[in-house]
């Protein structure tokens, strides 16, 4: 189930306001992919763009071409609720819906796919949901407490439950550990390498530790100039990018001497 | 750590502290003593108007059947309001804050605002003289087409000056507060939520339901609550429009109308003989306390509802 994307001459709006200009790559199947670089440089606009989130926001449109095995993302024919329905997403900030139980927010999705779904049926999704986003032997006892009772390590979990539920093609992830302890991230991170076998991860990360120990393949994202739109300076293999990088931009980066 | 403590309680910033929370209390405090004063002016010039000879209560032979045809009608118009305004006005609400452009939506929810600076005795007046003799044909065509149900039973009133314009009047009337309120209870669902909604390929709809609902139900409640209180306190747009007479009857389109508590009072307050005026301020203390109960029991949904969430 699990799909490569090919992004070839993307470029990003916001209104007339062009924020990322002229991506090209190739995110491999069943791998993960790490975007780096410093903050307002497009990683997150450019994930957003993968599963067309960006356009939520008011004037915000893409040029270019997104291609999820083949298929064009911006097709006119696609529908942008379809396309999300196979890309899933984890957010910066853990985002359980409030009023919903450990239960019914890993069956949120499922809810809006199907209407009706057997019990045991229902069960077998939350079971398997929560036993691959590793938090199941965790919450098995309290199912139906809400999720926001959990801690903030856990409701990012129950949000990938949530997202793999729907067995999507391709797992986005938006700085997924910056609002979590170390060891929460610990635990997230390991969930990462599991889920790599069945799915394509995409994951934006401020953490450069974090990029190296977790991704195949990194990019690493920076402004052309103050005030000029952000562009991919250098995507390779994360073992080449933090050791031997092509850019002299990149290694300034991750070495910790910016500019 | 003494020294730090001791600076923080006698430090000049807490002056404007100690300002701040005496006027806040002070405002608390005089809400309560004006409902308390109501309340007590209520029941000290009303409780001697529930025992009064028969002849004060008109057809009634006392006090509890003068009030209930009244009681009934402030009710059914209000919820002939309520059934009409409260889907409209979270329809509208939702479009301004999720579906219209902005452009669209801020001239919108002007205008939606500027209902409710329009003074009721001016609805009252359009009530009467445009909405009452259009809908009167409209009520000819219920009776003799749906006239087996017990709403539309007949005979048409012949001035269509009854309940259902009534309400039909209270309705646009308190669209504007549910509107504004449900409006700013929608426009504020975190954009946390909604997209988590939208990320799992929600559609528009789909994520109100999700995201927007559970996160405003509360102040839903509070905006139908507020709008049900002025539809059952409305008084001149319903004196002017419903022309009433008549007992506690389901047919809405009827000539035989009971009034309503609060337009009963406003007809009769100014011809009142002292016992008089005491049965209808006693009519008030009823009026006043079901809109207590109504808004409790509101209360009772809303926090028990939360409450489950919680356990």
């Amino acid at each position: 189930m699990a799909k490569s994307i090919t992004v070839g001459d993307l470029d990003i709006y916001y209104g007339d306001f062009l924020a990322v200009q002229g991506v090209n790559m190739t995110i491999k199947a069943r791998s993960v992919t790490a975007f780096i670089g410093p903050s307002g440089c497009g990683k997150s606009t450019f994930l957003r763009s993968l599963n067309r989130m960006h356009e939520v926001i008011p004037g915000a449109r893409v040029e270019g071409k997104v291609m999820v095995d083949g298929q064009s993302l911006y097709d006119s024919a696609v529908d942008p609720v379809a396309v999300r329905r196979q890309i899933g997403m984890v957010f910066q900030r853990p985002n359980p819906f409030p009023t919903m139980s450990i239960y019914e927010n890993v069956l949120a999705g499922n809810r809006l796919n199907s209407k009706r779904m057997k019990k045991a049926e229902a069960d077998d999704i939350v079971e398997r949901s929560l036993k691959g986003a590793n938090l199941w032997n965790e919450v098995k006892d309290r199912l139906n407490k809400p999720g926001m009772g959990l801690s903030g390590g856990q409701q990012q979990r129950l949000c990938i439950a949530r997202a793999i539920a729907v067995e999507p093609q391709v797992l986005l992830m938006d700085e997924p550990c910056s609002a979590l302890d170390p060891i929460s991230t610990s635990a997230i991170e390991d969930l990462i390498h599991e889920l790599k076998s069945d799915y394509t991860i995409v994951i934006v990360t401020h953490n450069m530790q974090q990029a190296a120990r977790v991704s195949d393949e990194t990019g690493f994202f920076n402004l052309k100039a103050a005030g000029q739109p952000g562009q991919l300076v250098e995507f390779n293999s994360t073992q080449k990018m933090f050791a031997n990088p092509d850019n002299e931009a990149t290694e300034a980066y991750i070495s910790g001497r910016f500019g | 750590m003494a020294t730090i403590a001791a600076d923080q309680k006698t430090g000049p910033a807490r002056l404007g502290d100690r300002v701040f929370s005496a006027t806040a209390l002070a405002a608390g405090i005089a809400i309560l003593l004006a409902l308390a004063g109501v309340f007590i002016f209520l029941a000290i010039e009303g409780v001697p108007g529930l025992a009064k000879p028969a002849e004060f209560y008109g057809e009634a032979s006392n006090f509890w059947g003068y009030v209930a045809p009244l009681l009934f009608g402030t009710v059914l118009a209000a919820v002939i309001a309520l059934i009409v305004a409260v889907p409209l006005a979270w329809g509208i609400a939702l479009v301004v804050s999720h579906y219209a452009p902005r452009s669209i939506a801020t001239p919108i929810a002007y205008v939606i605002d500027l209902l409710a600076a329009v003074p009721s005795v001016v609805f009252g007046l359009w009530g009467i003289s445009v909405l009452a003799r259009h809908l009167q044909p409209g009520y000819v065509w219920l009776d003799e087409n749906m006239g087996w149900l017990p709403f539309f039973a007949g005979p048409a009133s012949g001035t269509g000056r009854t309940i259902l314009t009534a309400g039909l009047v209270l309705a646009i009337m308190i669209l504007p507060i549910i509107t504004a309120i449900s409006r700013e209870v929608f426009s504020q669902t975190p954009r946390l939520h909604e997209e988590a909604a939208l990320a799992l390929g929600a559609t528009r709809w789909e994520m109100i339901r999700m995201a927007v609902f559970p996160y405003a139900r509360s102040g839903m409640v509070s905006a139908v609550m507020l709008g049900l209180g002025r539809a059952l306190g409305e008084t001149m747009a319903v004196a002017m429009v419903l022309s009433a007479g008549g007992g506690i009857s389901l047919n809405l389109i009827s000539s035989s109308n009971p009034a309503s508590i609060a337009s009963n009072i406003a007809s009769n307050y100014k011809e009142g003989t002292p016992g008089k005026i005491q049965v209808l301020i006693a009519t008030g203390l009823v009026l006043f306390l079901v809109t207590f109960l109504v808004n409790f029991a509101a209360r009772w949904i809303v926090t028990r509802n939360e409450r489950k969430l919680a356990r």
